[in-house]
């Protein structure tokens, strides 16, 4: 068999490709947890995400703008499950169920104007003499702007939860609720600005695939990408450097298995497309066998409900 | 309505959000249908639903349409076929391959409710099944591919390996091969239907190993998209999907389903529906050939519209031999056709196109 024309670098801009949606709906959703809430509803945020970014962007002619709207549209569409779960105390789990139900319906419901039409093309990072360079301009200066926004927010993510106080005190809400309130926090305020954040980033991931993956708005487009980022935040251990393993080795994978397929390798190409999805099951498994590990990595309120009068 | 009923279909097919109200005496036929991916996907079940209003404007307050969108196959498509058929549907129609058993099994359940299922081979009193020789299409556009490729190199998307499938692979290298004896055929299964993003990856993936012209046979314009994007040519599938590649789509193959739709409900409501096996091609009208982009050469173009009429007329089939399976043994004669119950159940490739099938 033919491995020569298997290029490693042009399946590497595939793979980063297919893993920010991922990335950027799995760190909004790491923050979230961090903070004790544990939200469902990341694939309705994202699909929310995906048509208010199509449509901004297509109304107003640039893809920056429609990752704006894509943000505040993820964003509202969460205040939604913030205000039933940390004011009226709703199960969680429940809401952030519905939460992914109703914005599929309501996404659609949205989108249903927007069948058919090309959005505004992404600029792709170019730089004189750089972006030319054989294997590492490609690999490195060739992307669109929100990948390398994506892994700024990773950073930005780690900075914020591990080296300042406010994110000391996110992170005490998701630890022990009752000692951050004791101490003069505001739980649930602090609670809902999280579930925001998460609801932004799930909608930058959601018009990441509707304007750059596959540039076109088709109902349920985003297609379970964002039960894979909740796959993912518990994979990487709540840890955010892990989460940018996680999503890259997920879309490793698929496009790997995408291209053996094109390259005409014969494996069954069942088992291949059941691969990320083991692998994450398998990683999951060995790292819940270490009940003690896990206990010291999720956060201890993570899905409790907080309520101030007790 | 249409908002309800994706709630409905997302919560899994666990419930059911019924469109029909109730009616009175002289109450008009209810239809129901089972789609497996949303109206909104611009493919496969958009063109279902095209036939679905087509039966509405055929025979406007004699019947009620209701539909379920994104019901997957298996267990929960026999709740959604049940509560259907429980709030009162005369006739439902199951859109998609998979649904072939629990059709059946609610069928069984359900005997005074007519059921057609679409792609299947499954039977009974109250159950029909129709489809569509979409491999007449797919020789069409096989041929034109063979014509406009200049690498040699043909990408395939599929989706699973079922009969269906199969043919369409086999029709489409039959016809490149016929026009191109140096063509190759890249095949990458995606094991689903509708998955946007992995239907733009895959395409990448071929794009990335030389292929310059694409077909699918999956239910989203995402591959059209990716072929514009990339200056490769690309052909619609189950609908005109010009507007996402302007200049990528060469043709397409639409499905027209209205007609028999029309037929079938019209049937139930006149009380002579029965159950019968419906297989129409290019010249029943069930399969179109979209316009042929003008990027298209024009003796190659004169061809493509003589194999149509050619087909269309019955004066030739796609699969006439002498063809030979993929291990080199024989499967059709010198000038022998290949019958439908072989055609209906292919599950092996033909001589030529490389890889193993996946089982």
């Amino acid at each position: 068999m033919d491995f020569s024309s298997l290029s490693p670098v042009a399946m590497i801009v595939l793979l980063i490709g297919a893993a920010t949606p991922i990335l950027l709906a799995a760190i909004g959703e790491l923050v979230v947890e961090k903070s004790g809430v544990l939200n469902l509803g990341v694939e309705g945020m994202m699909i929310i995400g995906a048509v208010c970014g199509f449509i901004v962007a297509v109304n107003t002619d640039s893809p920056m703008l429609g990752l704006v709207g894509a943000a505040v549209g993820g964003a509202v569409v969460s205040m939604v499950f913030a205000f039933l779960t940390q004011y009226l105390l709703s199960n969680q789990v429940a809401t952030g169920l519905a939460l992914t139900l109703f914005g599929l319906g309501l996404a659609a419901l949205m989108g249903s104007a927007y069948n058919g039409i090309r959005p505004p093309r992404m600029p792709r990072l170019e730089v004189e003499g750089l972006t030319d360079l054989p294997v590492v301009g490609r690999l490195f200066f060739s992307h669109d702007p929100v990948i390398y926004g994506s892994l700024a927010l990773v950073f930005a993510v780690w900075f914020f939860l591990n080296r300042t106080r406010a994110g000391l005190v996110l992170r005490a809400c998701g630890e022990n609720h009752e000692a951050a309130h004791s101490l003069g926090y505001n739980v649930q305020l602090i609670r809902f600005g999280a579930i925001m954040f998460g609801g932004a980033c799930a909608g930058l991931g959601g018009a990441y695939v509707s304007l750059v993956r596959v540039p076109q708005w088709t109902e349920g487009m985003t297609a379970g990408v964002g039960w894979i980022a909740l796959a993912i935040v518990v994979f990487a251990a709540w840890k955010p450097w892990r989460v940018i393993l996680g999503a890259y080795m997920f879309g490793g994978i698929t496009i790997l298995q995408l291209s053996l397929q094109a390259l005409g390798i014969s494996i069954s190409g069942a088992y291949l497309s059941m691969t990320p999805y083991i692998v994450t099951i398998v990683v999951l498994v060995i790292m819940s066998a270490d009940r003690k590990k896990v206990s010291l990595n999720a956060p201890a309120c993570l899905g409790k409900s907080f309520h101030a009068s007790h | 309505m249409k908002f309800t009923k994706t709630l409905a279909a997302a919560a899994m097919g666990l419930a059911f959000a019924g469109g029909a109200i109730a009616g009175s005496h002289g109450a008009p036929v209810k239809a129901g249908f089972i789609y497996i991916g949303p109206v909104g996907d611009l493919g496969w079940t958009y063109e279902h639903d095209q036939g679905r209003l087509a039966v509405e404007a055929a025979m406007g307050d004699g019947v009620e349409t209701s539909y379920v969108e994104s019901v997957p196959e298996g267990a929960d498509a026999e709740r959604v076929m049940s509560q259907m058929a429980r709030s009162g549907v005369d006739i439902i129609f199951t859109t998609s391959f998979g649904y072939m058993d629990p059709t059946i099994a609610a069928a069984e359940n359900f005997p005074d409710v007519k059921f057609e299922h679409a792609t299947g081979y499954k039977r009974a009193d109250n159950v029909s099944t129709y489809s569509a020789r979409f491999y007449e299409g797919r020789y069409v556009i096989g041929e034109i591919a063979g014509a406009m490729t200049e690498t040699n190199k043909i990408g395939y998307i599929a989706s699973f390996p079922i009969p269906e499938v199969v043919r369409g692979i086999n029709a489409a290298y039959l016809a490149a091969k016929s026009v191109n004896p140096d063509v190759e055929f890249k095949v990458v299964w995606v094991y689903t239907w509708f998955d946007p993003g992995k239907e733009a990856d895959a395409a990448n993936a071929l794009i990335e190993q030389g292929v310059d012209v694409i077909m699918q046979h999956t239910d989203s314009p995402a591959a059209m998209t990716i072929a514009e994007e990339k200056g490769v040519y690309a052909f619609g599938q189950a609908t005109d999907m010009v507007n996402f590649g302007p200049n990528a789509q060469l043709t397409a193959i639409i499905d027209n389903w209205g007609p028999y739709y029309v037929d079938r409900v019209q049937a139930v409501a006149d009380g002579t529906w029965e159950s019968t096996d419906t297989w129409d091609g290019i010249g029943a009208g069930m399969v179109e050939i979209a316009p042929l982009s003008d990027k298209i050469p024009a003796d190659v173009a004169a061809r493509a519209q003589a194999t149509i009429a050619a087909i269309a007329s019955g004066e030739m089939h796609p699969f006439t031999g002498p063809i030979n399976k993929q291990d080199g043994s024989v499967w059709l004669a010198e000038g022998e056709v290949a019958d439908d119950g072989t055609l209906a159940g292919m599950n092996f490739y033909i001589e030529g196109v490389e890889g193993d099938l996946p089982n």
